[in-house]
């Protein structure tokens, strides 16, 4: 392989997409090392604490793209206090001084100032791309920032962020000369933005395809928007409350009627019923649809809109579509490949809104499916088992059954079985969260069967650290575990340590791991971050007067070249 | 006087303060057998997750009377839905409540009256509840169960945007919420002229 010369390796690395396959080149000598640094274009960086910005930076000079992550999962659920760290800055800074020519930029839970957008915005003059998922710690002015610095910008996307509003008015701060446009965000933005500068920077860009406004933007808006972008492709509608007989939805619905290549539609904040109406047109085209923040739509409404949509590949629905709903979408959705169906009342008192039915329903209907979210009340072995045959592709797999250790209702039994069927029967499964009933036997299954499996969610169950064992000794490509009030302990963490180097990280929460086994664990793989989070200073114990035999409340882990971080707060202890 | 009657209704259990609405959620902790007990869910939720469990919020559980058994227990971080989307649903209810249709509410006699946000009933049955908790105090008899009241102390009528008095109960719920301007409970020898239009 030697006698190639750089550039043709270089030509035939470049056909590799992936940073799994890449990674792989880079480890086969040092030639090869060397060829895929200097070519690299797309970093990804899955946990931002497993490595120095610098060194990243200095490896791959060339970079065009990096994608970072910051905190663990569980902190989308409120497991991960406030400041425990995940902070943009130091990526910021360490590219900006190394990688001027940097395009692109994702980030995910992760912590962003505006001082960090503000310089982010003067560092790079190639800089097209801001895509910022599930992060916090900037507002309005730091978006401002970007609108009046990043010249040629062409995607602004911030997905489910918590952005505090100061007011101003960014949206205006996107210059005159800016045309370039193809994808802007803002849904997630709470506060007001300015109409008609909106209107205005929609009219002059020509190659907007997709644009998602949040629910401060009204229908009148929406109708001038349409009318100077009929080219949009993705669509996510501001607030959507309008009179049916007023002139405004008539012309609502003729400006569908011009927007032919509308292919996903989201938004629908406030949606009454007779507001989806002005949807139908588009509705036979249609491959993605959101419904998830409509909670005023109920499933008649729901079902008139779906049953027309006979493209759909990804659906994002609310339990009040009913399982009849989902029979509905079974019978009209040939195509569909995602689904998720959210709860739209988590503190209710347990109103059947979907059951096992409308997941079967699906199951039968629907045999391209390869990944579900699926939120319900109940779940039987034998519904898991029929699902399990009818869509054999599954890649992702979540079922939370609302209330947990919930049996299955019809026998009384665990969900062991019906889990195990799927494990068995999707080959291809990478992405996998149980809940109900759990023994030790759903996770000897899980160790047995899923041998593509990446990424496992655990909740209430299990009975032993068993349980745990199984997992870990048989689930090759395991990279991402977290646990949560399972009987898991110090037994079952120190097991077979070296396996945690083969994986990304490890989270553990309300378990029966002491610091003691923490301990233990952090003195055998000194290549680990072994991080408990204490929270409850109420008892002001340090570290120090606290026994081995303390049950630790959360415990994160990752393996990481760059040693214990330095911004980590008081509350995280890096054994 | 009926004091039997008025005693009668004040052993009656209700859900929620005399006066307040029903509560909009259960406040309730589970101690599932064998596993540790369940923190209540931090209703404050992203950003402040530090807190201790109990807040303002649960206060309400200690007045409440006992929670339906189906009501589920409050853990933090379950279900396993993101903050982002949580806070989502709760803004939409929030709003929908500070966009409330406030009107007052007298009763003859009473010496003072009372408002209420006619967005949190879902129909007459609700209103009457509400308005039979908050004024019991002063009244002497049977609230109008139905339509027409015959025989019942009193009537509820409302003043409607033409500034007519009129009864509660004749139009669909939809349409009395929007033209409802002030409510009024009239002593049912008063309330006789009006009677049942049909």
């Amino acid at each position: 392989m030697t006698y190639f010369p750089e550039e043709v390796v270089e030509h035939i690395v470049d056909f590799l997409g992936s940073h799994g396959d890449r990674n792989a080149v880079s480890t086969v000598c040092k030639a090869w090392y060397q060829v895929d640094r200097l070519s690299r274009r797309s970093v990804f960086v899955g946990n931002c604490y497993a490595i120095r910005p610098e060194r990243v930076v200095t490896r791959f000079p060339e970079m065009k793209s990096l994608t970072v992550k910051g905190k663990p999962h569980f902190a989308d659920f409120n497991l991960v206090p406030y400041d425990w760290g995940g902070f943009a800055q130091p990526w910021i800074e360490a590219v900006a001084r190394g990688c001027p020519g940097l395009e692109e930029l994702r980030l995910k839970r992760m912590v962003v100032t505006d001082d960090d957008l503000e310089l982010l915005a003067r560092s790079f003059p190639n800089f097209k791309s801001l895509v910022l998922v599930s992060c916090e710690g900037f507002s309005s002015d730091g978006l401002a920032a970007i609108a009046t610095y990043c010249r040629g910008l062409r995607e602004l996307d911030l997905q489910e962020n918590e952005v505090e509003d100061h007011g101003r008015q960014w949206l205006s701060c996107f210059p005159d000369s800016c045309t370039s446009l193809v994808s802007l965000n803002f849904a997630c933005l709470k506060g007001e933005v300015n109409a008609s500068a909106l209107e205005r920077l929609v009219a002059r860009c020509p190659n907007l395809r997709s644009l998602k406004l949040n629910h401060s933007i009204s229908v009148e808006s929406l109708n001038k928007i349409l009318a100077r972008a009929p080219h949009l492709v993705d669509l996510g509608t501001g607030s959507f409350t309008i009179d049916n007989r007023s002139e405004t939805y008539r012309r609502l619905i003729n400006s569908f009627f011009k927007c032919k290549s509308l292919r996903s539609l989201s938004g629908f904040w406030d949606a009454s019923p007779f507001c989806l109406q002005a949807v139908y047109p588009v509705c036979t085209n249609l491959t993605v649809l959101n419904l998830s923040y409509a909670p005023a739509i109920q499933s008649a409404d729901l079902t008139k809109l779906i049953g027309l949509c006979f493209k759909l590949q990804k659906l994002w629905v609310l339990d009040c579509i009913g399982d009849k709903g989902l029979a509905v979408v079974a019978s009209t959705c040939k195509e569909l490949q995602e689904l998720r169906v959210f709860p739209s009342d988590i503190y209710g008192a347990g109103i059947t809104a979907v059951t096992e039915e409308g997941l079967v329903a699906i199951s039968s209907g629907c045999p391209k499916l390869n990944s579900l979210l699926y939120f319900c009340y109940q779940m039987t072995n034998s519904a898991l088992t029929t699902v399990a045959k009818n869509c054999p592709h599954f890649t992702r797999f979540r079922l939370c059954i609302l209330e947990p250790e919930k049996p299955d209702p019809v026998t009384n039994q665990p969900l062991d079985e019906g889990f195990g069927a799927i494990v068995r029967s999707c080959k291809n499964l990478r992405r996998l969260s149980v809940s109900g009933l759990l023994t030790d036997q759903v996770f000897l299954y899980i160790g047995m069967y899923a041998e593509r499996l990446e990424m496992l969610s655990i909740a209430f169950a299990g009975d032993s650290d068993k349980g745990m064992v199984y997992v870990l000794n048989g689930c090759k490509n395991l990279r991402k575990l977290e646990i949560r009030d399972c009987p898991f302990g110090d037994a079952a963490l120190l097991k077979d340590v070296a396996k945690y180097e083969t994986m990304r990280s490890l989270w553990m929460s309300s378990c029966d791991v002491t610091l003691g086994g923490c301990k233990a664990l952090a003195a055998k793989m000194p290549r680990l971050n072994v991080e408990i989070i204490n929270e409850n200073d109420g008892t002001c114990e340090s570290k120090e007067n606290l026994s081995d035999l303390h049950k630790v409340e959360k415990m994160y882990f990752y393996r990481t070249v760059a040693g214990p971080r330095n911004d980590a707060p008081d509350f995280v202890w890096t054994l | 006087m009926e004091a039997a009657g008025e005693s009668l209704r004040d052993t009656e259990l209700r859900l929620g303060l005399p006066g307040t609405d029903a509560p909009e959620k259960p406040a309730s902790t589970v101690t599932r057998g064998g596993k540790r007990a369940l923190p209540e869910d931090d209703e404050e939720g992203y950003g402040k997750s530090n807190k201790s469990s109990s807040s303002e919020e649960q206060g309400e559980g200690d007045l409440c009377c006992q929670e339906p058994p189906a009501a589920k227990a409050q853990v933090v971080g379950w279900p396993p839905i993101r903050s982002y989307r949580k806070n989502s649903l709760h803004a939409r209810k929030a709003e929908g409540e500070a966009a409330g249709l406030y009107v007052k509410v007298s009763m003859d006699g009473a010496p003072y009256l009372r408002k209420i946000d006619l967005k949190v009933y879902k129909g007459y049955k609700e209103l009457r509840e509400a308005l039979d908790d908050m004024f019991k105090c002063f009244s002497l008899g049977e609230f109008p169960r139905k339509e027409g009241c015959s025989g019942s102390e009193y009537a509820i009528t409302y003043e409607d945007k033409d500034g007519d008095l009129m009864l509660v109960g004749d139009v669909p719920w939809e349409m009395f919420i929007s033209s409802c301007r002030r409510l009024r409970i009239m002593k049912g020898s008063e309330a006789t002229g009006l009677g049942s239009r049909h």
